[in-house]
């Protein structure tokens, strides 16, 4: 039998994807975490961090996949708190807005 | 059993006192409503000044110089800094939990309350650990 299930198909999908997301923002965080503690931060050494190429792309990495895992996040408790529809939606938009600038700013700041 | 439920008045209201006083969450209730709020802060404002923050340091030396010793220097702006750490912190610790749940690992009660202890008391304890560091 063939069913239909509306609506609920994106379900599976973005559960995995806030997982996977995840576990790529917990490396970064403890690699970043690392290289903080291990010696005090001059303007000099934090700029020279952020010039390498492997830390401009796993930052960028950062930003997007929190990016897709807050808007589950996010998407999930407005769906349990917002019950009117006009205002859901909008809160909605308003999420995928912000997260997109976020994500722009993210690149901004790196490629400047 | 059946005298045992015939003593209870329902149906239950749920009155202010009684979701203060009476019903209580279970501590793994506790830490996921703490993953929930924690969550919902990290998306804002916590992303929004962090990317400011990151955003002014890289900008120049005396950008990196005033965030480093006057604007992160202030007393409301550590304690901003430590809710966002303990926010960080929890969600990173539960979120961990949950992903082994998800593989089935720790789902019987007990092992489940045991690790949510250990995620609200990890929690904490890295809030302590940064904290003393920027403090």
């Amino acid at each position: 039998m063939k069913r239909l299930v509306v609506g609920a198909h994106y379900g599976l999908r973005d559960w995995l994807a806030q997982r996977i997301t995840a576990a790529i923002m917990a490396v970064y965080t403890v690699i970043v975490a690392v290289v903080l503690l291990n010696d005090p931060v001059t303007y000099d050494s934090w700029k020279a961090l952020f010039a390498q190429g492997w830390m401009r792309v796993a930052t960028l990495l950062f930003a997007v996949s929190l990016a897709w895992h807050a808007w589950v996040g996010v998407r999930d408790i407005l769906m349990d708190y917002i019950k009117p529809d006009g205002l859901r939606l909008t809160m909605q938009v308003g999420t995928l807005l912000l997260l997109a600038v976020y994500v722009g700013w993210t690149i901004q700041i790196l490629w400047r | 059993m059946a005298s045992a439920s015939a003593k209870k008045v329902r149906p239950k209201y749920l009155s202010l006192p009684a979701l203060l006083f009476e019903i209580r969450l279970p501590v793994p209730g506790w830490v996921s409503i703490l993953h929930r709020i924690s969550g919902a802060w990290l998306f804002f404002p916590f992303v929004a000044w962090l990317l400011y923050l990151l955003d002014k340091s890289l900008q120049s030396e005396q950008g990196f110089q005033y965030v480093k010793t006057e604007y992160l220097a202030l007393p409301v702006v550590k304690l901003c800094l430590l809710v966002f750490i303990w926010s960080f912190s929890h969600h990173f610790c539960a979120g961990i939990r949950y992903l082994l749940l998800d593989i089935d690992k720790g789902v019987d009660l007990k092992t489940a309350r045991l690790t949510s202890w250990i995620v609200i008391i990890a929690g904490l304890a890295l809030t302590a650990f940064f904290g003393a560091r920027i403090w």
